[in-house]
Order: C-alpha cells, then sequence, then structure tokens
C-alpha cells in the first residue's frame, strides 16, 4: 500500500468514520461529537490537498490508478478501482473544503437541534458518497456511490422530517433521482454489453480504437442513458422539480447539496464521460443544459423566498455546466464547476446567514407565523449583517459575471463556448447563445434583486429588524474563506493578475479534453479562441445590464414593479415563472393523476372483481370443501379409523388383562419362553 | 468323569430342576428352595470353570463364596417376609400374595 | 475309585434334588435339599475347592438349612400338609424347563470351551484370603454391608408390630 493510496483510501472513508462514530457514539457525547467530524473532514481536507499539490509536481499524469477485484463469476468479473488524475484532485479539494466550511458553519447554524450529532453523521456520509464519486475508475463504483448520494441527500433533505413539506421533499428528491439513474444504469449496462468492461479508462480507450465503428448510434443511446444520470442529479429538466423543494433541509445542507456534492455529482460524470460523448449526444446535452439554464433563470426572477431563488439560480448554473460539456467547452464547463461551488455555497451559507438572524429575531418577538425566508419581510439588513452582506455582494458578483471575481472567469468561457458553437454549426443552434446570454442578463438581475430586497432600502417589519443581529464566527468564517475564494485571482495567480485572462494554475492543470467518439477538439479549441472577445463583450454587457435594470426597479424604485407585473402578467408571463413554468402541475396532470386514476381503476378492478368475485368464489369453493372434508373427517377418520383403533386397543387390553394374574411363577415362566425363543433364534439363523 | 462337561451337565440339572420348582410350588418355603437350588447350580458352574478353564487364579471360588454369602442374605429375607405374609394371610402360598398392599 | 465316589456324589445330588422339587411333602424336601447341599459340597471337593466346601457345609447345611427348616416348621400347620403344593401350569412350566434343559445340555457339550490343563491345587485358604482382601476388597466390604442391611432387614420384617 503506497502512501498515495493509503492517502486517497483516508479520504474515502475518513467521512465514513465520521459518520459511524456519530450515529453509534455521538448521542452519548452530544455537542462536543462535532468536533469528530470537524477532524475528519479537515484531515480529509487536507489529505486532498495534498493531493492537489501534487498536480503542479508531476503534472499530466494520474496520480493513482488502483484496481482491485470486487468479485468475479467465471470470466465476468467485477473490479473497483480508484483513479485520481488532476480533475478529481480538483474535485476532491472542493468538495472536502465545501463539507468542512458546511460543518464549521453547521456547529452554530445547528445548535441545539435535538438530532444535532446525527446530522453531523449524515454529513459525513454524504461526503463519503461524494468522494466515492470522485475517487471511482469504473462506471459501476460510480453507480454504486451514486446510489448511495440519494439516501443521504434524502436523508439530509428530510432531516426536519416532523415538517410534512420536508419528509415529502426528501421522498421527491429521491424519486426523481430514480428516474435519471435508471436511465444511467441502462446506459452502463449498454457499455458493459459492447466494450465488456466498466472501467472509464478502459472504455474510453476502446472507444478510441473503433470499438463502436459502424455503430454510432449506439454509443450515442448509450452516452446520452448514462447522461440521463446526471439530468437527474444536476436537476437539469425537465428532472430539475426535486432540487427547489429540497430547500426545505437544513440550509448548510441546501449549500453541501447545491455547491459540492449532490448536483455536482451529475457535472462531474458528465466530466468523467465526455470523452466518448459522440457529438450527436453532446448535442442533446447542449440542448438540455441551454434549456435548463435559461428556463430555471426566468423562474428565479419571481420567487420570493430566498433560498428558492437561490435553488433556480443553482439549477440554472448547472444548465450553464452541462451546456458547455455539450458545446464542447470541456474546461470552461469544469471551471465553472469549481467555481460556482465556492461562490454558490458563499451565498447559500449567506443567506442561512440571514434565515438564521430572522428565524432568532422572529423566536425573540414571539412571531411562529412569519416565514424567516420570505424576502419580503426583510430588508435594510446591510447595516445589521455586515459580513454576510459583503460576501453576499462578492458571491453575486461572481454569480453574475462580473470581472475581478471567479464567475466571470468560467461563465464567459461557457459564452464563449455556446457562441463558438452557433458559429461551426449554425441554424439552431443560435439558441444556445441566446440562451446563455439570456440567463446571464436574467442571473444579475434576480441576484441584485434579492440582494437590494434583502439588504437595501427600508425595513419591511420594523419590529423583526431591532432583533436582527450578525451571526456568530463559526457562520461568519466560511463565508469570509469562500468569498475570497470567489476572487479571480485565487485561480490566476501568479499567471497573470489581468482580470480579464483566466489562465492560471486551474487551466493548466485542467486540460481542454479529449474526446474518442467523433468531436475534434481542436476545431472546438479555435472556435473558442475566436469566439472569446465577442463573448467577453456581449457578456460584461448583459451582466450590466441585469445590474442596472435591478437597480432601478429594487433600489432606486424608478419603474413601479408591481405596476410592471401587472402588464407583464396580461400575457400570463408572470404567473408562468412565478409558477415554475407549471412543471410540477403539468407532471401532475400527465403524470401522477394519471397514474392516480390508474391505480384508482386497477384498485377498483381488483376490489370488485378479483376480490369480491374470483377470491369471494374461491373462498366459497374452500367453504364447501372444508365443509366435506370436515363431514368425512369425523364421519370416517374419526369415528372409524382413529376410533377404530381405540376399540381394538381396548379388546386387546381386556384379552391381555388376563394373562397378568399376579402369580409370580407364570411370569417366570413367561421369560423362560422368552429365553427360549432367543436361544431357537439364534440357533435358527 | 473329571471334565468339565460332566460338571456343566450337573449343574444344568440342578438349575432345571431348580427353576421347575420355582415355576411350579405354592408354598413360599419351597419356591425358597428352588432357588437355593439355581444358586447351587450357578457356584458349581464357577467353580467348576476356575479349574478347568485354564485360571492360574482362584476367582471362581471367591465368586462361590460371594454366592454363598449372597443365599444366605436371601434366604433370611425371604424368610422373615414368608413369616410376615404367614402373620397376614394365615398361608405361606405366594399366590394369595397378589394384592400389592396390606 | 475316584470316578465312582465322581459319580456317587452326583447321583446323590440330583436324586435328592429331584425329590427336593417333586415331593409332596413339604419337610421331606427340606429334608431332600439338606442332601442335594451335602453333594455340591462333595463336588466342590472333587474340584478342589476344600475351603469352598466346608463353607457350603458350614453356611448352607449349618445356617440357611435350619433356617429354611424353622420357616417350614413355623408356617406350616399340621393339618395341611396335604394341602396341593402345586400350582397349575405344571405342564408348561416342566415342557419349558425341560428344553431349557436341554439346551444348556446341548450348548455344554458341544461348545468349544476354553480350557486350560486342571488345577492341582492343595491349600486354596491362603490365595483366596490374599484374592478377597486384595483385588476383592471392594465386593467384599460391599457383601458385608449387605449381609448387615439383610439383618436389619430381616429382624425389621419380623419383630412384632
Amino acid at each position: 500500500m503506497t502512501p498515495t493510496l493509503l492517502f486517497a483510501l483516508a479520504i474515502l472513508f475518513l467521512p465514513l468514520l465520521s459518520f459511524v462514530f456519530q450515529i453509534f457514539v455521538g448521542n452519548r457525547i452530544g455537542r462536543a461529537a462535532h468536533w469528530f467530524s470537524l477532524a475528519a473532514l479537515g484531515i480529509t481536507l487536507s489529505l486532498a490537498l495534498s493531493f492537489l499539490a501534487n498536480i503542479f509536481i508531476t503534472p499530466g499524469y494520474a496520480l493513482l490508478d488502483v484496481n482491485t477485484v470486487w468479485f468475479s463469476s467465471g470470466s465476468f468479473t467485477v473490479e473497483l478501482g480508484i483513479y485520481i488524475d488532476n480533475i478529481a484532485a480538483v474535485m476532491l479539494v472542493v468538495v472536502s473544503l465545501i463539507s468542512f466550511l458546511v460543518h464549521i458553519y453547521s456547529t452554530e447554524y445547528m445548535r441545539g437541534d435535538p438530532r444535532y450529532t446525527r446530522y453531523f453523521g449524515y454529513l459525513g456520509l454524504f461526503t463519503f458518497s461524494m468522494n466515492g464519486i470522485v475517487l471511482a475508475n469504473s462506471l459501476l463504483m460510480m453507480y454504486v456511490f451514486w446510489e448511495l448520494v440519494g439516501p443521504s441527500s434524502y436523508l439530509l433533505i428530510g432531516f426536519w422530517f416532523e415538517k410534512q413539506t420536508a419528509a415529502s421533499a426528501g421522498m421527491k428528491a429521491f424519486l426523481t433521482n430514480r428516474v435519471g439513474d435508471i436511465g444511467m444504469f441502462i446506459g452502463i449496462l449498454l457499455l458493459f454489453m459492447q466494450l465488456g468492461t466498466f472501467n472509464i479508462q478502459a472504455i474510453a480507450e476502446q472507444v478510441e480504437f473503433g470499438a463502436f465503428d459502424g455503430t454510432g448510434i449506439l454509443l450515442t443511446v448509450a452516452g446520452i442513458m448514462v447522461f440521463m444520470g446526471a439530468i437527474g442529479k444536476s436537476a437539469q429538466f425537465p428532472l430539475h422539480i426535486w432540487l427547489p423543494d429540497a430547500m426545505e433541509g437544513p440550509t448548510p445542507v441546501s449549500a453541501l447539496i447545491h455547491a459540492a456534492t449532490m448536483v455536482a455529482a451529475g457535472v462531474y460524470m458528465t466530466v468523467r464521460i465526455f470523452a466518448f460523448l459522440t457529438p450527436a449526444a453532446l448535442e442533446f446535452v447542449a440542448v438540455i443544459g441551454g434549456i435548463t439554464a435559461l428556463m430555471a433563470a426566468i423562474i428565479a426572477i419571481t420567487q420570493v423566498d430566498i433560498k428558492r431563488v437561490l435553488a433556480y439560480s443553482t439549477v440554472s448554473q448547472l444548465g450553464y455546466m452541462v451546456m458547455a460539456l455539450g458545446v464542447g467547452a470541456f474546461q470552461a464547463g469544469f471551471f465553472h464547476l469549481t467555481t460556482h461551488a465556492m461562490f454558490k455555497a458563499c451565498l447559500f451559507l449567506a443567506s442561512g446567514s440571514v434565515i438564521h438572524s430572522m428565524h432568532h429575531a422572529l423566536h425573540k418577538i414571539d412571531d411562529h407565523s412569519t416565514d424567516p425566508q420570505d424576502m419580503r419581510n426583510m430588508g435594510g439588513l446591510r447595516k445589521k449583517m455586515p459580513i454576510t452582506y459583503i460576501s453576499m455582494v462578492v458571491a453575486s458578483l461572481s454569480i453574475s459575471g462580473i470581472p475581478f471575481f471567479t464567475g466571470f472567469l468560467s461563465k464567459d468561457a461557457i459564452l464563449a463556448g455556446t457562441l463558438a458553437y452557433y458559429n461551426l454549426h449554425h441554424g439552431w443552434t443560435i439558441f444556445l447563445p441566446i440562451s446563455g446570454f439570456g440567463a446571464a442578463i436574467i442571473t444579475a438581475f434576480y441576484m441584485f434583486r434579492l440582494i437590494f430586497m434583502t439588504f437595501h432600502g427600508e425595513s419591511a417589519r420594523q419590529d423583526i429588524h431591532e432583533h436582527l443581529h450578525e451571526t456568530p464566527g463559526a457562520m461568519t468564517t466560511p463565508l469570509i474563506i469562500l468569498s475570497v475564494l470567489s476572487l479571480a485571482f485565487v485561480f490566476t495567480i501568479p499567471s497573470t493578475v489581468n482580470p480579464f485572462n483566466s489562465r492560471g494554475w486551474f487551466t493548466t492543470a485542467i486540460q481542454t479534453g479529449e474526446n474518442f467518439a467523433g468531436l475534434d477538439m481542436e476545431v472546438v479549441g479555435e472556435a473558442l479562441h475566436h469566439a472569446h472577445e465577442p463573448a467577453m463583450m456581449i457578456s460584461l454587457t448583459v451582466a450590466a445590464l441585469g445590474i442596472l435594470a435591478a437597480l432601478l426597479f429594487y433600489l432606486f424604485r424608478v419603474v413601479n414593479v408591481e405596476k410592471l407585473t401587472k402588464r407583464i402578467n396580461k400575457l400570463g408571463l408572470y404567473n408562468l415563472s412565478f409558477h415554475k413554468f407549471y412543471i410540477d402541475e403539468i407532471y401532475d396532470a400527465i403524470l401522477y393523476r394519471p397514474f392516480f386514476w390508474y391505480t384508482r381503476v386497477v384498485a377498483k378492478f381488483d376490489w370488485e372483481l378479483y376480490d369480491q368475485k374470483f377470491i369471494d368464489w374461491w373462498g366459497w369453493v374452500t367453504l364447501k370443501l372444508s365443509d366435506w372434508s370436515g363431514y368425512s373427517d369425523y364421519n370416517w377418520l374419526d369415528q372409524k379409523v382413529v376410533d377404530g383403533f381405540g376399540k381394538a386397543t381396548r379388546y386387546f387390553g381386556k384379552e391381555l388383562r388376563l394373562s397378568q394374574s399376579g402369580v409370580i411363577q407364570n411370569y417366570i415362566l413367561g421369560g423362560v419362553i422368552g429365553i427360549l425363543s432367543i436361544f431357537i433364534l439364534f440357533q435358527a439363523f | 468323569m473329571d471334565n468339565l462337561q460332566s460338571y456343566l451337565i450337573i449343574s444344568t440339572i440342578l438349575f432345571s430342576l431348580g427353576l421347575f420348582g420355582v415355576m411350579t410350588r405354592r408354598n413360599g418355603v419351597a419356591v425358597l428352595m428352588g432357588i437355593e437350588l439355581i444358586l447351587n447350580a450357578a457356584s458349581l458352574n464357577f467353580v467348576a470353570f476356575n479349574r478347568f478353564g485354564g485360571m492360574r487364579e482362584l476367582d471362581g471360588q471367591v465368586f462361590g463364596i460371594f454366592i454363598i454369602v449372597l443365599a444366605a442374605a436371601e434366604a433370611a429375607v425371604a424368610l422373615a417376609i414368608i413369616i410376615n405374609l404367614f402373620k397376614n394371610h394365615e398361608t405361606v402360598n405366594i399366590d394369595s400374595a397378589d394384592q400389592m398392599k396390606g | 475309585m475316584a470316578e465312582v465316589a465322581f459319580i456317587i456324589v452326583a447321583a446323590i445330588t440330583l436324586a435328592s434334588a429331584f425329590f427336593v422339587v417333586f415331593s409332596p411333602k413339604l419337610m421331606y424336601s427340606g429334608v431332600a435339599l439338606f442332601f442335594t447341599l451335602f453333594g455340591v459340597a462333595g463336588l466342590y471337593v472333587f474340584l478342589y475347592a476344600d475351603f469352598l466346601a466346608a463353607t457350603q457345609i458350614m453356611v448352607y447345611v449349618g445356617g440357611i438349612m435350619v433356617l429354611i427348616l424353622f420357616g417350614i416348621m413355623l408356617t406350616n400347620k399340621i393339618a395341611s400338609t396335604d394341602l396341593r403344593q402345586t400350582n397349575r401350569g405344571r405342564f408348561m412350566a416342566g415342557l419349558g424347563a425341560f428344553i431349557l434343559f436341554l439346551f444348556m445340555a446341548y450348548i455344554a457339550l458341544t461348545a468349544q470351551w476354553h480350557t486350560g490343563s486342571p488345577q492341582l491345587l492343595d491349600a486354596t485358604v491362603a490365595k483366596l484370603g490374599l484374592l478377597i482382601l486384595y483385588q476383592y476388597l471392594l465386593p467384599f466390604e460391599v457383601a458385608s454391608i449387605l449381609l448387615l442391611a439383610a439383618l436389619i432387614g430381616a429382624a425389621l420384617l419380623s419383630r412384632k408390630k
């Protein structure tokens, strides 16, 4: 066991150890038990950082590639293995960093919760599952951990299961993910059937050497099927519906799910399988991403719940990443995953900070009916919570794509990618840049709408406002760290300090990616290079436009928002956005209702025909049979056979009683006759 | 005649006679005499085998002594029982002692 | 000479044994048993078991025999001597005993007994004493306890209530 492997296994299993500890021991220790989890995650983080540092020592090589046979049956062998390259190393740092910060944050946020230690256990389990996905070298192992993410998220989203909404949100997340997972499983099996291996590197290699020549359509189907898993996990249209509901979980959990672990898993998986996605499959990926990015952004405009805005923002940003991968901007997609993890975690934790504070204030004035997450009850929090405010502004600037912040670098690259894709293919692909830039302008708008509604202007409820205060250090420290990580120089220093240039250690570590399924990465790279300049111009313009609109609408109140809303709503557009494009309702109408109708029909059939007629008929038959059987049992078996034995016994007893004369000598005679019989028998045989 | 078989025949006859006596006699004392015959037959067998069975020690004779001891004890107890029986039933016919009580 | 003596002793033993079993009068049976036991003691002498022969005469003839005669005299009323002395099933018992005898005689005569040269002994008392007090010490002690128990039991049974 090399130290590298040991470190990798430690990264994988330390969070699991934390889980086991918290579940079995934590409750007896109480609050202090979180030190164990913090220590475990701290070690995990430092080990992950050591892997990241290794990237620069031995660039371009897989840091670790080990395989071990899990089980084998005849010629069928399933292997488990760990594969760490630059992408995995970066991802490990992202996961363990966010998880670590969420752990720190939670010590304060979850203070006093009756299931405090269990919560930390679940966080550990979640981190374990995610690290498993990151480390997996085969699709099967990835799938195993992929499924493990499901229950972990179920446990965390439904953590406050006393609340009906939280319980059903957990269920919804789990079940919605199942839909995608089925597709992913079919895809994995398709690949296995064709290539006989689950190993991602091996699959890519075989595709490179023409394993699918002539059956490209099969590879496309397999790729899309596997990608379906990502549609579920990364909340892409049409399976994005679980994510906003997942806001029912504790806010640090939302940060963990939406920044680093669950939703990132889908994108990470797509990054991993990128090498053997055919252009057709990638087109599908891009379209899904484009739809998701734009649609979620539109929905986010009208939401009033602070966490829901962020939730749809997450969906939208994930759409960006997926779209980036779809158009071949591999590097940009993964870059955005990383930067997004930082600023989205920051946003969520900041919103958690606001909610925490609101909650305490409401608790103080004994108001239990007001929603602490509703932005309409906030306003003017800037002075009360300066650290939260500043970190949230930094993160918002980042997500809006403003220079000097990380979001600009990654988003700009994605937008360039969409533009390049259009330049290459023309035609309908104009949708992709439109979606990209459209989502960008909307993102800037709704993020600053959130900022202005929450932190600026007059306080909506003066009574609440008086009791608000900045949250403790355990919550603000992660905010500060994450907002610093949202600054562009973190990813570019020391190569360049030019805020418009994304070249830095990250772009060195993560190369442009390879594709063996027919996409010429050189052409894509060329197109990207050409699209870079105009994309940057447009993206800067749209970001500025978005922020400007938000300023006018919500800070300076130049435009009467309500009047505008009414005017727009004449076409039903506002309601369309507010009700999330009615997708839940559509599912309700086309899936749930028919399904329930069908179940009712089946139930009716079952009860009235099957149960009442068929089963009862059988009951009647059984009754008759048992009547007959009972009659025959009593009259024949009981009365004749059983009683016959009794009678026979009594008869023989009566006869044999005579032999028991009580005269000992007769008994002796019997004994003698017995001995003689034995003698005779022995003589005879 | 100084051989094993002759003694065995004698003891067999004694045994059979004793058995017959035990089985046919009604009087308890007569039954006891039959038992004495059987015991003597057994004892005679032990001693005969001790002499002709190629043994170096006298284990058979020891068994004979034990049988005599046993017979003495048995006779004492049996006679005590018979006297008791006579006291209770005015008879020593053992087939009258089939009450299992009193 | 010895053979003649042996035959005479054996004949006395068996004949008196017949008398013991078949005599209708109990007192005659008792006297016949006296001779049978003497005969067996004589056979012991022929088997060089001198100590055993002496014991037979002393214990059986001197003790048990007297005990039996006492038993006969105590329990038998003079008037009842001609009572039927045998029970039913006489024929079956005789047949059973006879067939058993035939079998045992057959076995005694035909079996391949493990035999060696007959022991020629003079004084057996010392050897018997050693045997009893070394090898058979435990049965010896048990036998003494048995005798004690029989003594107490007999006394208990026959005492007046």
